[in-house]
């Protein structure tokens, strides 16, 4: 396979990320501008220092002018990404990509969504494609739910502690984004109330669900051994591997919902690339894309945290809370912070940007040897997805 | 000189169909204080019109006849189109995936139309297949609202080359004069009736006009009668008419008021359906239908009805049946608007695109990959097992039962009957489509339940109604 990575050739030197939440008194260019302002600041750079820009959002504006307007650049090269809720990821790609290459010098990658002007419940979809009407309808939470009783019967978890594992995951996200002053939702909830939530799609209830919000982030790259000149601290890319899932899984009746395949290969490459061989053993910790308590779940076991049909056995001995082996999601995922599309993937990528250097407030900072972060998203639903996986390190080698 | 054989002309296979769900109509009275009466009426799904269930029987008469026998023409009569302009039998040709050179015509926005096809397609000389359906309701509290009933029939009609003639028609007459019994101007939701002794005077001797003239035409006297069915859109004047025919008590049919309702346009068809799905060999059939004149049409079934087995029996569908609380069906029938879920109303659907998919989208014809086999749901170019391209056959899948593989229930999105109850379904011919389901409540479904596809009508938009299929649990 000629997928060769570029690790160790880019390294991020700076970020921004706003609060997210219910912006209603800010537009998606007012969230431009407070990312790439912290983001410039953050890397010491004037935005006119920045030669090429990759933007990520979904439902949000479209073309490099949606950014090179608020912005006012100057006669900049801008693109404008989407790649479903792994946009804000992709946009990292394009702009990570462009350094490595030697084209330019200095890029940033920014991500922004504005989905509480919709003024509809949930995420609604982007773009007006024409359909001949057969298309499915069904909201995201409801595809996810699918996964609830498949992994419980596949594996002999009863419903009770499907219950309590998916409850765990929650309240742990929750746990974490109470310490968290950029996220949306900042109060610990407790398993009790999320086991009693109004139900929303299948077994999945309120609790269960991430919210969206309003939110952008942004990071400024530079070839690795140009890092020096903006920080000490430097993060640096060891890996960045993307899968487009073919959409088979809805069409195939091999495929039992209990795993997400586009993700475990996305897994696969990075590791590859970053040469990482054992995960369980190596990862410092790890953003993933918990759209649906479920997901998370799930996840674990395609990023190779735990064996097949074992992760919800880890999940309840505390392996992924904030101080056990692999904290997961230590910002408090989409959980805390709701789901700007664009936004996202670059949200956890600043979460890993502030742990791995030791820069996160003392009450979340992670204690660990080891320095690898890994951040991941989805976009889609099971059966068909797309799937990002980025592996960073404050250390060369 | 050989002597020539009189043509045989009558019906080769028939097809009933009754919507699942029943209103019990003591919940009118119980909810308003007036109004419904005993027993109950079928009511069509709000994922239902006069298309989708003229598919409906259309699909169990043709699944009823031999393997391959082919109708050349398609007609469709309905008091209550979907479209106005719009021909609706075109979109019943498309779900039946009938030829491109088959006809597909409507014949008719009166209840009349139903009876007054078929006689029409039995005069004639190619097989036709004549579908009738019916939406019947009114204020609440009417009695047309008690009385009425959803329904559709279907009946390939022919002279015995392709397909055996399983009823043959032996005399038939009519008698029509115009006068004003009941009444709807296009935009109107409801009918008007004159007083009904007004009709019943105009009624009783057009029907005894035609009796007499097709029980002359077929030499039979009304005491070989078998089994009558009398029916129409007057009840005073069919119970008068119905005792003066001579014909004797035990043979006439159930006319379904107690359970289903009178289906209007497509009533008559209904019972004459469910009489020959039960009839044998020898059986004398009449079917008086007084709507706006009389038509009477009488048949004999023939031998071949011995060996005929209808594909779902109307008397299984009556059988058959789910409870449909009186608020939902005032939703329903919107004469009361529920809170929606706050999401976007769907956009209309492009015709572009639909005209460009509309094996998948009407017929729900996938596509088989000649090299592995693998079934593609919605059908593909490219193979996902192999990668073969352009190496597919078409694969007809809207008769191949499934089964559940997993299932939910969405309470937020878009429908116009929330929560949507959707499963993912394999086939069992191998193939899987995550799908939605229809005339099932969330609380009664399980993994492993077998359940059949059906035509229905997912939402209009724009005034352009969106035909798909969903799947639902397979009964009787």
């Amino acid at each position: 396979m000629g997928s060769h990575g570029i690790k160790d050739q880019v390294a991020i030197v700076g970020m921004g990320c706003t609060r997210f939440g219910e912006h209603w008194d800010k537009g998606a260019d007012d969230l431009l501008v407070d990312a790439s302002e912290e983001a410039f600041a953050s890397a010491g750079v004037a935005k006119d220092d920045v030669d090429a820009y990759w933007l990520g959002t979904a439902m949000s504006g479209m073309s490099g002018m949606a950014l090179a307007r608020p912005l006012q650049l100057q006669n900049k090269p801008v693109s404008r990404v989407e790649n479903f809720c792994a946009t804000g990821s992709e946009a990292l790609r394009g702009a990570a990509y462009a350094v490595a290459s030697g084209a330019y010098d200095t890029a940033m990658a920014i991500g922004v969504e504005k989905v509480k002007d919709s003024g509809y419940q949930g995420l609604v979809g982007a773009g007006k494609t024409p359909t001949d009407g057969t298309g499915r309808t069904l909201t995201a939470a409801a595809m996810f739910a699918m996964c609830v009783p498949a992994y419980a019967k596949r594996y002999g978890v009863d419903a009770e502690e499907m219950r309590e594992v998916l409850a765990h995951i929650s309240a742990k996200n929750h746990y974490n984004g109470a310490r968290n002053p950029r996220a949306q939702f900042r109060r610990e909830v407790s398993t009790e109330t999320i086991c009693a939530s109004p139900l929303m799609a299948g077994d999945l209830r309120v609790y269960d669900c991430s919210g969206v919000a309003d939110g952008s982030a942004a990071a400024v790259v530079v070839r690795a051994e140009d890092a020096h000149k903006y920080t000490d601290s430097p993060l640096y890319i060891k890996a960045l591997s993307f899968v487009a899932g073919n959409c088979s899984g809805n069409a195939d009746p091999d495929y039992d919902y209990t795993s997400f395949p586009e993700i475990e290969a996305a897994a696969a490459d990075a590791y590859a690339q970053a040469g990482v061989t054992e995960p369980r053993h190596e990862i410092a910790m790890a953003e993933v894309h918990d759209c649906f308590t479920p997901a998370e779940l799930l996840i674990m076991e395609d990023l190779g945290f735990a064996e097949r049909g074992t992760a919800w056995k880890e999940v309840l001995a505390g392996t992924f809370d904030l101080h056990g082996e692999i904290p997961v999601n230590p910002d408090g995922g989409l959980k805390s912070f709701g789901h700007p599309v664009g936004a996202s993937g670059l949200r956890m990528m600043f979460e890993a940007w502030l742990q791995l250097r030791h820069q996160a407030p003392e009450d979340r900072q992670i204690t660990t040897d080891r320095s690898i972060g890994l951040t991941h998203n989805l976009g889609g639903y099971p059966g068909e997805m797309v799937s990002f996986v980025g592996l960073v390190s404050p250390e060369l080698g | 000189m050989a002597p020539t054989i009189p043509a045989v002309r009558g019906i080769i296979s028939a097809g009933g169909y009754v919507p699942y769900r029943r209103l019990d109509r003591s919940e009118i009275a119980a909810f308003f204080g007036s109004g419904g009466g005993r027993g109950t009426r079928s009511v069509a799904a709000y994922d239902e019109d006069t298309t989708t269930m003229g598919v409906e029987a259309a699909r169990f008469a043709l699944r009823s006849a031999a393997a391959g026998t082919e109708p050349g023409s398609l007609w469709f009569a309905t008091a209550n189109p979907a479209y106005l302009e719009k021909t609706n039998a075109t979109a019943i040709h498309a779900a039946l995936r009938l030829d491109q050179s088959s006809p597909a015509i409507d014949t008719g926005g009166a209840v009349r139309s139903g009876v007054g096809s078929l006689r029409a397609a039995l005069d004639g000389r190619e097989p036709v297949l004549v579908v009738s359906a019916d939406v019947r309701g009114g204020l609440p509290t009417s009695a047309d609202e008690a009385a009425g009933g959803d329904g559709a029939s279907a009946f390939l009609v022919g002279d015995g080359d392709a397909a055996p003639v399983i009823a043959e028609l032996v005399g038939s007459a009519s008698a029509t004069e115009e006068f004003v019994d009941r009444w709807r101007t296009p935009g109107d939701a409801n009918v008007k009736q004159w007083e009904e002794r007004f009709g019943e005077t105009k009624y009783v001797p057009l029907g005894e006009q035609a009796w007499n003239a097709a029980l002359k035409a077929a030499e039979l006297t009304p005491e070989q009668i078998d089994r009558l069915i009398v029916t129409g859109t007057h009840a005073r004047a069919i119970r008068s008419l119905t005792r003066r025919l001579g014909v004797a008590q035990e043979a006439v049919v159930d006319d379904l008021a107690a359970t289903v309702g009178n289906a209007g346009t497509a009533h008559a068809g209904l019972l004459l359906a469910a009489v020959i799905e039960a009839a044998e060999p020898a059986q004398v059939i009449a079917v008086v239908s007084l709507v706006d004149g009389a038509d009477v049409l009488v048949f004999r079934a023939t031998d071949a009805v011995a060996s005929y087995t209808a594909a779902r029996p109307v008397a299984a569908q009556v059988a058959n049946s789910g409870a449909l609380p009186y608020g939902r069906f005032l939703s329903w029938r919107r004469v009361v608007t529920v809170d929606p879920p706050r999401r976007p109303e769907p956009d209309r659907i492009s015709a572009a695109v639909a005209g460009r998919t509309r094996d998948w989208k009407y017929a729900f014809v996938g596509s088989r990959d000649q090299s592995t086999g693998a079934l593609h749901l919605p059908p593909a170019r490219v193979s996902r097992e192999g990668g073969a391209i352009d190496e597919m056959e078409r694969a007809p899948m809207s008769d191949v039962p499934g089964t559940i593989a997993t299932f939910t229930i969405d309470r937020i999105a878009y429908s116009p009957s929330p929560p949507i109850v959707f499963a993912v379904v394999d086939f069992d011919e191998g193939g899987r489509v995550p799908i939605e389901l229809t005339d099932v409540e969330a609380d009664e479904l399980a993994i492993g339940d077998r359940v059949e596809m059906t035509f229905r009508r997912l939402f209009t938009a724009d005034g352009i109604h969106n035909y798909f299929w969903k799947a639902r649990p397979i009964r009787g």
